[in-house]
């Protein structure tokens, strides 16, 4: 099975998404769809990459609501940085230093898209020796309460999913 | 755009709303770029765009879609999917690279790299 089909759940996203772009659930589409998700699936078993454990999905739907909510909230926070006159408010921006107990690489990147698409918090690097991240924040205020934020918020859920 | 006529008035209203903030956000995203100071600030400025604001782009296009020609169009989901995996990437990636290039030629206040503070150089990466 994992010879002929290396990376199910990609396959069938792959198979999803075809289907999606062509709107349509005829047996055509579906045919090359498999083929496509079978073509991806191999292309993706050549890189060996470490195989990622899921656990715990059920943290999954509360964090994305929970990063959904993020989003709105701080959009609004930086149009209103953006839109605010020049000098109206004294703001600091800068970079925070965040230790990690998160080692996995997909739990890592997951928090690296999750900081990076929220707007006002760009991941900016990361040390893998000492695990620690450094992230830059628009608006600066408290760096323990970042620390706090990135570990209570998002780091404990997906070591949850990821470890 | 002949069909938009015959839409009902809150669908047209709430189209109209999603749109325009929609397109404000990505506006306010590109006054940002030029209004921020630092390369570290301004990065984060596009990120209103390519969040909430495409968000907004792609309900619209999903509700007037599937009003005029009466079935589900889904297929935005997989542009707000593609943008959402891709877009952080590339702005890591300039971060990365402005991070790094300010740290070998020590311009701007960036915090030095853990391996450099202990001293082990430039060339043990």
């Amino acid at each position: 099975m994992r010879r002929i089909l290396p990376h199910p759940l990609l396959a069938f996203l792959l198979l999803i998404a075809w289907l999606l772009l062509m709107e349509s659930v005829s047996p055509g589409a579906v045919l090359l769809g498999s083929i496509l998700a079978l073509g991806g699936s191999w292309a993706l078993a050549s890189l060996a990459l470490p195989r990622a454990r899921l656990r715990r999905l059920i943290v999954l739907p509360g964090l994305m609501r929970d990063v959904l909510v993020e989003v709105v909230r701080s959009n609004n926070a930086v149009a209103r940085i953006i839109l605010s006159p020049k000098g109206s408010s004294p703001r600091r921006s800068g970079f925070v230093r965040i230790p990690l107990d998160m080692r996995d690489p997909y739990g890592l990147a997951a928090l690296a898209c999750i900081l990076t698409a929220t707007p006002g918090t760009v991941w900016a690097d990361y040390e893998a020796e000492e695990s620690t991240m450094l992230l830059h924040v628009l608006d600066l205020i408290d760096e323990a309460e970042w620390v706090r934020i990135v570990k209570e918020k998002w780091e404990q859920r997906l070591m949850e999913i990821f470890e | 755009m002949t069909q938009a006529a015959e839409l009902p008035s809150w669908a047209a209203l709430a189209i109209a709303v999603l749109l325009l903030s929609g397109a404000g956000l990505a506006l306010v995203g590109a006054v940002g770029l030029l209004r921020l100071q630092t390369f570290y600030e301004r990065v984060h400025a596009p990120t209103l765009g390519t969040t909430l604001g495409i968000g907004c782009v792609l309900l619209a296009s999903m509700l007037y879609f599937s009003l005029v020609q009466t079935r589900f169009i889904l297929h935005e989901i997989l542009i707000a999917v593609l943008v959402v995996i891709t877009t952080p990437v590339t702005l890591m990636l300039l971060t990365r690279a402005a991070l790094y290039r300010d740290r070998i030629e020590g311009r701007g206040a960036v915090p030095p790299a853990l391996r450099f503070r202990r001293g082990r150089g430039i060339d043990n990466q």
